[in-house]
């Protein structure tokens, strides 16, 4: 059983969005993700300045087994990487809601917030997927 | 292993479980105004006697002329171990396999190939090849632009001085990928680049400039100030480099402060004959900082789990096979059997002897631009430093000189006018360490005594005088 906390939302495509106090959103990818996708050996984190739409490939993570996309679950900004990732990329293995982050990004319209799923939502679509 | 064809009773047995009269049955789907038919224009086969005597007759036809034409594949001598042992089975047979059937001999040759290539280049990594130094160029200018973080534009500067043909290949690969390749003009005094020509992109978003070193014209270019340009400016280095050349040139990884972000070009230089054209092969090599853009094979060296070491293909996740359209690039092979005679050919020359061969080279051209210059129909063009090519111009039409000299079994150049109209009665001439004193003296006496006939008093062909 997968670890899914309640203080982020999550995208069809297993990411997860923080919204922090300074409006900022922070993403990275689910617990039942990085369990997927194995140990992690690179991720290839989007440059600072870039501007992204919701649902847009704009990092990559490559694990022992794929190297799988990671779409942003909403558009805005890149204004901060996770830089520590390029030496220790199996945080995202270790920590994948804390010290695992992806990247933050500066939303260009909030509301896009509403389209992803709360953490009960993700659980079924999780189970769903299951079968 | 032999070639082992299906025998007519194959064939029958397999057309009779399957209910069908003819091989030609099977084609039924097709159109009948849409299949070939006979070929008309295509002779009858040959057996195995008749075409082994067509393939000499042309071969004769060809001749050896004695050559003083470099333009990008040069003619060394290769010694005799390099393909006694290339053309041995356990290299020729699979000679060039993907993971699943390469052996840890052949991927050690791949690694120490990669080793040296990385070593002459002065670079940090190097894949196991590409097709051919032009290609190489296409793929290192899709790798700078992909690379080069903070530029957005796209847009590389590709100086005239790069081998005409590596620029058109270049364009066709990248032309429909959104990149646009900006020329720079060279100097006409020097024949190379000058921060001059450079002056008007000053300020501009420049993914790359290309250098390629020598140049086509054979001439030395300011490779620190031009790498110094073009960091300054956030834009990466492509050096285009001839791997004889760098036992004497300062490799592209030491070019300025920070040295060249990616080193490409041609490696027929390296024990691969001339072959009327190839196959040949490609290198690449690059920063760290950039090896997960590298495209094609990389292999690498590990240990497995009794801590033996093994070699094995690395990084492919960069790879078509397992990224689809997101890959570095579509090449998933490497041209194995010529990376084994390049590899066999350095490692018996070592570092010394490649030097030996490059000295030689230098020395050769100059004697045969002193020789050919000593007439006054023929001087140099561009008054910079070269190495083992050199553009001289005549003053008479270089058809006249040309067509006596082919009669004489000698290939005296490559004429640039195709390419470089502006230089006139141009020719880029080239002595390799295969050409001796007594090879210059002939192609010198054959020009003498041409140019003398066609000068003399009562020719109707009036030369142009300098």
């Amino acid at each position: 059983m997968s670890n899914i906390p309640v203080d982020v939302k999550y995208a069809k495509t297993h990411e997860w969005a923080r919204i922090n106090e300074d409006g900022t959103v922070t993403v990275g990818i689910s617990d039942n993700a990085q369990d997927q996708l194995g140990d992690m050996v690179y991720i290839e984190v989007p440059g600072v300045g870039q501007t992204v739409t919701a649902e847009e490939a704009c990092a990559v993570i490559e694990s022992v087994k794929a190297a799988s996309d990671v779409y942003a679950p909403i558009g805005g900004e890149i204004v901060e990487v996770n830089d520590s990732l390029t030496d220790t990329p199996e945080t995202v293995n270790q920590d994948a809601y804390g010290e695992g982050w992806i990247f933050r990004l500066q939303p260009a319209d909030k509301s896009e917030m509403d389209d992803l799923m709360d953490a009960d939502a993700y659980e079924e679509f999780l189970e769903s997927e299951a079968h | 292993m032999p070639f082992i064809p299906h025998t007519e009773s194959d064939v029958r047995d397999m057309l009779d479980a399957i209910g069908v009269r003819s091989v030609e049955d099977l084609f039924d789907e097709i159109p009948a105004g849409l299949r070939m038919g006979k070929l008309t224009g295509v002779p009858e086969g040959l057996n195995e006697q008749g075409i082994t005597r067509l393939m000499m007759e042309r071969a004769e036809a060809d001749g050896r002329p004695l050559c003083f034409m470099g333009a990008g594949a040069y003619e060394h001598h290769i010694p005799a171990a390099v393909w006694e042992l290339t053309t041995r089975g356990e290299f020729y047979t699979a000679y060039t396999p993907y993971q699943a059937e390469a052996s840890q001999g052949t991927l050690q040759l791949l690694y120490e190939f990669q080793t040296m290539m990385a070593g002459l280049t002065g670079m940090d990594v190097s894949n196991a090849s590409l097709y051919d130094g032009a290609s190489g160029l296409a793929e290192a200018v899709l790798m700078a632009v992909r690379g080069n973080r903070t530029s957005k534009s796209h847009r590389i500067l590709m100086p005239v001085t790069v081998h005409p043909e590596y620029r058109q290949t270049a364009h066709t690969i990248v032309n429909n990928q959104d990149i646009e390749l900006v020329e720079v003009p060279y100097n006409s005094g020097g024949g190379h680049i000058s921060l001059d020509s450079l002056r008007p992109f000053e300020g501009e978003d420049i993914a790359a400039l290309v250098i390629q070193q020598p140049n086509f014209f054979g001439i030395l270019e300011d490779v620190d100030a031009l790498t110094e340009w073009a960091h300054r400016q956030g834009a990466l280095v492509i050096g285009v480099v001839n791997p004889t050349s760098l036992a004497l040139l300062t490799p592209p990884g030491e070019w300025g402060e920070a040295g060249a972000d990616i080193a490409c070009g041609e490696g027929q230089p390296l024990g691969v004959p001339m072959m009327a054209g190839g196959p040949y092969f490609g290198f690449i090599c690059c920063k760290q900082a950039l090896v997960r853009q590298l495209p094609g094979r990389i292999c690498g060296r590990t240990i497995d789990r009794d801590e033996r070491v093994g070699y094995t293909l690395t990084l492919q996740a960069r790879e078509q096979h397992i990224r689809r359209s997101k890959a570095t690039s579509n090449i998933c092979t490497n041209q194995g059997l010529l990376v084994t005679a390049a590899t066999i050919y350095m490692s018996l020359l070592g570092a010394d002897g490649l030097k030996r061969v490059a000295q030689a080279c230098h020395a050769n051209t100059r004697k045969l631009v002193a020789a050919l210059t000593a007439s006054e129909c023929v001087e140099p063009v561009f008054n910079r430093p070269y190495f083992h090519e050199a553009v001289l111009r005549f003053s008479l039409p270089l058809d006249t000189i040309m067509r006596p000299l082919h009669a004489h079994k000698l290939l005296p150049g490559y004429a640039l006018s195709n390419d470089y109209p502006e230089l006139g009665d141009a020719l880029l001439v080239c002595a390799t360490e295969t050409r001796t004193d007594g090879d210059i003296e002939t192609y010198a006496s054959h020009l003498s005594r041409i140019i003398a006939s066609q000068t003399a008093a009562g020719c109707p062909v009036k030369p142009k005088m300098a």
